[in-house]
């Protein structure tokens, strides 16, 4: 089983940046349930979160950064929740999609207007020098980026805290109801306004963290916009409204991804990276029309 | 005063059913085509034709493509800029290996091919709607834009990938001037928006517009959502092919698959709800204000002397892009469209305040 180790390397490499689509994916599962908003801006947010991080640590202590930054967020989902969500409350879920697309290209504008264009690098301080694992096993052991396992390990935290807070505290008691019926939940007494802000805030912070890995890996630039694309298939794939689903989509895409690359990419000229996460959640949306995780879909007329 | 219907009566079926009904209408449609067809060409010089009036007259056809779908029949296709690729490949290689072919025919068979690709990537639509589809429209995208980068077939193994369109000789007329190049998408969009303007007033279109309205309750009154939905994807990327193949023949001459990126999508789906979803009017308002836009914003700084980087401009065509979506849903859903509409029946009134 000479072959085993590079499958092995490969696979845990999917694995890891699979963590990282999760990262994003988390971040629109958090607003659909809350507000049945499929928010296509998350991908824009974690660029404008993570270009707001890199510049405001250029002249503050990094722990500032981060306050001021996770402000900004709050800032920000203030806005869009005032401008954009209210007064489109109650349209169809397609004319709320558009409105995130117009909200996309905004932000995208707005911060390289005011941050800048360039490639930044973040660093946080972890050492790039990867690691080898099981070198004991295979020849050359198995490469390993330290800043993947960082990331997969706030993954990993975030979504136990994330959990924690939607089925033990009272607003996340709140926000599964506003995920249910909006009516219904106004009408026994909670405030959807204040319900979409913290949901908002929350997706901001998400976004944040994701833009953190994101950037530290790729450099921070516009391209990081695109890493929402690549979520999207992610929890097309677990469901849209499932959490779990969110993490575990991720890791399928990530594995399948580069194992696809792996053992096929060289038969049909490679690139397949490129859309095998979309073919992927097309099949299974075929199949199972509400993700892998999702809730069932009943219609009534 | 000016614009009313009072004194014209309509005695026979078919005056009923005409498209446009008010005298005053057919006046301004063929005031309108005659400016198209003659003024136009006259007065209009080579970077008129050329940067504006071109794309604006495929960039409508493909927004009257989208409409079809979204606006009419309620789907949202994230993936349009796949389906003009569809189409612009295959023209080129139908050009290309089947060169007996005439090439009005290559244009016809590339829509008909972009129309079985449509199809195909309808058939989601059956089991799932709204975001979800969104999501399998983006799907055909990514893979329209990898097939024609990676698999070197559709691009006749060309060292750099960009290929270049044949020369245009339709049974002898050699379209080789703008003037001439512009009269050919005049006739296509010509063609083609009387063909969707009766479409969506026929027993389909209306079919699309219950399955929009409500899908569930149009099966129940006895609509076929398989049919209708199939229908409306075939016919919307059978448009949007042909205009992909005049983007790519007439407009570009040469190009690479990244003129047909997630961009274009983007852009299409932008014209259609500034310029009004489910409106044929609409899809040539929206065309004409994208395209228009970002030609303004690069000459208005400087026409007031202010100095803008390049940059700084394509950032804030985003942002304005951005803004303009989000306030068009907000106030007027139905886009520049309704806002004539509205003109309209103003018009219908004035002097007189009701």
């Amino acid at each position: 089983m000479a072959e085993l180790g590079p499958v092995l390397e490969v696979l845990l490499g999917g694995l890891m940046s699979g963590v990282l689509y999760s990262l994003v994916a988390l971040g629109f599962v958090l607003i659909f349930k809350a507000s049945g908003v499929f928010n296509f801006a998350q991908g824009a947010m974690v660029l404008f979160a993570a270009l707001s991080l890199v510049r405001l640590s250029e002249w503050l202590p990094f722990p500032v950064a981060i306050a001021l930054t996770i402000a900004i967020m709050i800032a920000l989902a203030w806005a869009v929740e005032r401008l954009v969500l209210r007064p489109l409350v109650g349209q169809h879920g397609l004319i709320l999609f558009m409105a995130t697309i117009g909200v996309t290209f905004f932000l995208d504008g707005f911060g390289q207007t005011i941050w800048g264009s360039n490639v930044y690098q973040l660093d946080l301080g972890i050492s790039a020098s990867p690691w080898f694992l099981l070198e004991n096993l295979f020849p050359g052991g198995i490469l390993v980026s330290p800043v993947d396992v960082f990331a997969a390990a706030v993954a990993g935290s975030l979504v136990l805290a994330l959990s924690i807070f939607f089925h033990s505290t009272k607003i996340g008691r709140a926000l599964r109801a506003v995920a249910d019926d909006h009516q219904a939940a106004q009408s026994v007494g909670i405030p959807l306004n204040q319900i979409w802000l913290i949901v908002w805030s929350t997706a901001g912070v998400v976004a944040l963290v994701a833009g953190m890995a994101w950037g530290s890996k790729l450099g921070v630039q516009f391209s990081l916009s695109f890493v929402a694309l690549k979520a999207l298939p992610v929890l097309i794939l677990g469901g849209l409204t499932s959490i779990p689903g969110a993490i575990l989509g991720g890791l399928i895409v990530g594995a399948g991804e580069k194992l696809a690359e792996f053992y096929i990419g060289p038969a049909i000229g490679g690139g397949i990276e490129y859309w095998f996460a979309y073919v992927l959640a097309l099949a299974v949306l075929l199949v199972r029309p509400q993700g892998l995780f999702g809730e069932k879909i009943i219609e009534r007329v | 005063m000016i614009y009313r219907e009072t004194g014209q009566f309509r005695t026979s079926y078919a005056e009923d059913q005409a498209i446009f009904r008010l005298r005053e209408d057919r006046i301004g449609i063929a005031a309108i085509l005659a400016i198209a067809w003659v003024g136009v060409p006259l007065l209009a010089d080579e970077y008129l034709l050329r940067a504006i009036l071109i794309p604006f007259l495929i960039l409508s056809l493909a927004a009257i493509g989208l409409n079809l779908l979204l606006g009419y029949c309620g789907q949202i296709s994230l993936g349009t800029g796949a389906f003009m690729a569809v189409g612009a490949y295959s023209a080129y290689n139908l050009a290309l290996r089947l060169p007996e072919l005439p090439l009005l025919l290559d244009f016809f068979l590339a829509g008909l091919i972009a129309a079985g690709v449509g199809i195909v990537f309808g058939l989601p639509s059956f089991r799932i709607k709204g975001l979800y589809l969104a999501v399998a429209t983006l799907a055909l995208q990514f893979f329209a834009d990898w097939a024609f980068l990676r698999v070197r077939w559709f691009t006749n193994y060309t060292p750099s990938g960009s290929v270049t369109a044949p020369v245009l000789d339709f049974f002898g007329w050699v379209v080789d001037t703008e003037r001439e190049k512009y009269w050919l998408c005049l006739a296509f969009v010509c063609a083609i928006a009387l063909l969707a303007k009766n479409l969506v007033r026929s027993r389909l279109g209306r079919s699309w517009m219950a399955i929009r309205d409500m899908d569930i309750a149009a099966e129940i009154i006895g609509i076929r959502p398989m049919h209708a939905k199939l229908s409306a994807f075939a016919v919307s990327s059978f448009v949007a092919g042909l205009a992909g193949v005049l983007w790519a023949f007439v407009h570009l001459g040469s190009w690479e698959p990244l003129a047909f990126s997630i961009d274009m999508s983007f852009r299409l789906l932008f014209m259609v709800i500034i310029g009004g979803m489910g409106s044929i009017l609409g899809s040539f308002l929206g065309a004409a204000f994208i395209t228009i836009l970002p030609i303004f914003l690069n000459q208005a700084p400087a026409m007031i002397g202010i100095r803008l980087s390049t940059a700084m401009v394509s950032h804030l065509e985003f942002m304005i892009f951005g803004t303009l979506i989000v306030l068009f849903l907000i106030w007027e859903p139905h886009g520049l469209a309704r806002l004539w509409q509205i003109g309209k029946e103003k018009m219908r009134l004035w002097p007189f305040p009701y």
